[in-house]
């Protein structure tokens, strides 16, 4: 089925606008798992009707891997580029799925130029439950045992901990927090660009740490908010043979499942 | 002669003021070396968060049991100081308990507490002890722990432990003289706590109890003075350094990494020659990034001095966590021992450094400590003094990669994928609105 995604090109040819921008993040456009949480958001801001659009092809990785990853000229670069994307649509509200796209065109983009309000789809989702928008019936997920695992870059880079929590629970599932969590939350090791490297030697891998502390409680879905942490998460469960059991889902996936999306 | 004591005191208290002077100049033009970075912007909500984090320590007792030990032996610190005013003043006088009479029944009850808090020290020491060398507890044997550093962390305690006695053993000789009538033992003060040690003098002749509690007395100074000027060897330099720490922090959210003005300066130039930048002149830096002390912050290098090698922050370091090299707790000593070796090139040749061909990147921070980091921010929030590894790290990457051409070889294609085609991975971009097609 083809989903209907409008681009902000074709809506300026028609004369439209869109109020908000959903910038999808190369993870939600490339990369396969990723994919199903981009097209679970937008059959959710779909069905609410929410008047959106995407860059489409437009887009460009913000920068935030070249940064971490020592590259500061190549970041700007990035960051000019979008930036001037945005502001030829004069752009003011963007909703992303990724925190790392989240963070970046946030915190760092201003500095630089770009100054735009910056929403991280979870909160988005909770906002379209406030205004009535949006409703969940537990569904699939009642009663069923969810743990959340906090992306660096949401939790502690930008002290978004609830939003995410607050959707589980109106899943009518049970959530339960591992034993590092919130602002003491363990990353999956991805982050800081160590998605696109090998690990340095060690004894562990992060992400296999960070499994571990999730299916000590026994969780029937591992909730992530990030395709990266997904990713990660969705490894080491693999790693841990435990596929049959526990599930990595992003919230979107977990709201447009529990709607019959 | 009759002055001799006095005397004595006051060159005590030149000397060890002067020295510690000395060293604490020495500490401030080290970290001056670094570049300037501006902190000075809202000083009521820095004021508010020195007050929160370092007075009140309240990110402390995010470890319970440490922390409650810890703010013990922080307040009786404190409040025992208050103490060393009147023993101090005494000793430059001449005369014993000087604040007594003005004080009156309020004397008593300083003294009371300063007892009570001693015997709380002692107990928070014990503790700590244990904590260290019975229970072993992880951090505090780590690879960046051997030698020095827990020989210090060892010191600091036992320092801690004699001074507590020593107070306590010259109140109990003090009071046994009160009781007697000795000249100058004025009756003064209440010692619930240093009764207890009575039966240990009470047997001695008169002579024999004055010169015990003179010499207790002299100690428990003297060691003071030697604490005051050991601090500068010490990670306990951050009972001092907390404070102005806490208050140049960075108070940005964390996820804000600080963008590098130059740098926007040189792509500002690419992307639109013709515009002049009127904030920036278009002088090309003589680097980016960094690679030796010299180039990190004013702030970089107080937080090396400030660390208290308490490991918190690589006890929550996922690399450290799972066995990688990486520990911010050992950036952050090995660029205090860096700057320390700068400080005493300096030293010895006469205010200038002479190039040593050492260099804080590689001689004493390897590569491979500082590509596995995360940046996940756990070390920043775990630290109580609000110390910043992280920036430390990204620095010395950005010096790797923008000077040296030297990131892992997965990350140069990472960022050649991300120049080409606008995505980490080899895809077109052209296929980005792709997956809206796909099912
Ligand atoms: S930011 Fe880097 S050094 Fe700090 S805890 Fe995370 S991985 Fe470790
Ligand atoms: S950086 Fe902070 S948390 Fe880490 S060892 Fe030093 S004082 Fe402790």
């Amino acid at each position: 089925m083809k989903l209907n995604v409008p681009t902000l090109a074709q809506l300026s040819a028609e004369g439209k606008k869109a109020s908000v921008v959903f910038w999808v993040g190369c993870a939600g456009s490339f990369d396969d798992r990723a994919k199903k949480i981009t097209k679970a958001f937008v059959k959710i801001l779909n069905q609410t009707n929410t008047s959106y659009a995407v860059l489409g092809i437009e887009e460009t990785c913000t920068g935030d891997p070249a940064k971490r990853a020592g590259n500061e000229f190549l970041f700007q670069m990035q960051a000019m580029q979008n930036i001037s994307t945005l502001d030829k649509y004069e752009v003011t509200k963007i909703v992303t799925t990724c925190p790392h796209c989240f963070n970046t065109l946030k915190n760092e983009y201003p500095e630089l130029g770009g100054n735009y309000q910056v929403i991280h789809h979870t909160q988005f989702l909770k906002k379209l439950i406030k205004e009535g928008a949006l409703s969940i019936e537990g569904g699939v997920y009642k009663g069923k045992r969810i743990t959340y695992h906090d992306p660096c870059y949401l939790g502690r880079a930008n002290k978004i901990y609830e939003a995410p929590r607050d959707l589980i629970k109106k899943l009518d599932a049970e959530l339960v927090e591992m034993k590092s969590c919130k602002s003491k939350g363990l990353c999956c090791g991805a982050g800081g660009a160590q998605m696109f490297k090998d690990a340095e030697s060690g004894n562990k891998e992060i992400n296999i740490e960070r499994t571990e502390q999730a299916l000590e409680t026994q969780p029937d879905i591992i909730a992530a908010a990030c395709p990266f942490c997904n990713t990660m998460m969705t490894d080491g469960v693999k790693n841990k043979d435990q596929e049959g059991k526990t599930e990595v889902m992003d919230i979107a996936e977990l709201i447009a499942n529990a709607n019959d999306l | 002669m009759a002055y001799l004591p006095n005397l004595i005191f006051f060159t005590l208290v030149v000397c060890s003021l002067g020295l510690f002077t000395r060293n604490l100049k020495r500490i401030i033009r080290n970290i001056n070396l670094g570049k300037d970075i501006d902190r000075n912007d809202s000083p009521s909500l820095r004021m508010k968060n020195m007050f929160r984090v370092a007075f009140g320590q309240t990110k402390m007792v995010s470890r319970p049991i440490a922390g409650i030990l810890h703010l013990i032996v922080y307040i009786g610190f404190v409040f025992i100081n208050i103490e060393l005013l009147e023993i101090v003043l005494d000793g430059l006088t001449g005369k014993h308990r000087l604040f007594a009479p003005y004080l009156g029944s309020f004397y008593n009850f300083l003294i009371a507490m300063f007892e009570v808090f001693a015997l709380l020290v002692l107990i928070a020491v014990f503790f700590f002890w244990t904590r260290r060398n019975v229970l072993k507890i992880k951090r505090f044997w780590k690879d960046e722990m051997k030698g020095w550093p827990k020989q210090d962390a060892d010191y600091i305690l036992y320092f801690e432990l004699v001074l507590m006695i020593l107070f306590l053993s010259m109140n109990s000789t003090d009071s046994l003289l009160q009781d007697l009538g000795a000249t100058n033992y004025i009756k003064a003060g209440s010692f619930p706590v240093s009764q207890f040690l009575t039966p240990l003098f009470d047997s001695f002749e008169l002579e024999t109890l004055i010169f015990l509690e003179r010499t207790f007395w002299w100690l428990h100074i003297t060691g003071i003075f030697i604490f005051l000027n050991y601090l500068y060897y010490s990670k306990h330099l951050h009972i001092l350094l907390a404070f102005p720490n806490t208050y140049f922090a960075n108070l940005e959210i964390k996820g804000k990494f600080k963008v590098n003005p130059q740098i926007k300066t040189e792509v500002q130039l690419m992307l639109d020659p013709q515009e002049v930048i009127p904030e920036a002149s278009p002088t090309t830096p003589d680097k980016f990034g960094v690679s030796d002390v010299f180039d990190l912050s004013w702030v970089q290098l107080m937080n090396s001095y400030s660390c208290t090698e308490c490991g918190r922050c690589s006890s929550e370091c996922p690399a450290n966590i799972t066995g990688k090299k990486l520990s911010p707790r050992a950036v952050m000593m090995k660029t205090r021992d860096r700057l320390e070796e700068v400080g005493s090139n300096i030293n010895k040749n006469k205010g200038h450094f002479v190039p040593d061909g050492k260099q804080l990147l590689n001689d004493y921070i390897s590569p491979e400590e500082l590509w596995a980091c995360t940046s996940c921010n756990a070390c920043v929030e775990a630290c109580p003094i609000e110390i910043d590894p992280l920036s430390i790290i990204m620095d010395m990457r950005q010096y790797l990669t923008l000077e040296q051409s030297a990131a892992p070889s997965e990350l140069n294609s990472m960022m050649a994928n991300v120049e080409n085609n606008g995505a980490p991975w080899p895809f077109s971009n052209q296929d980005r609105l792709q997956w809206a097609n796909e099912e």
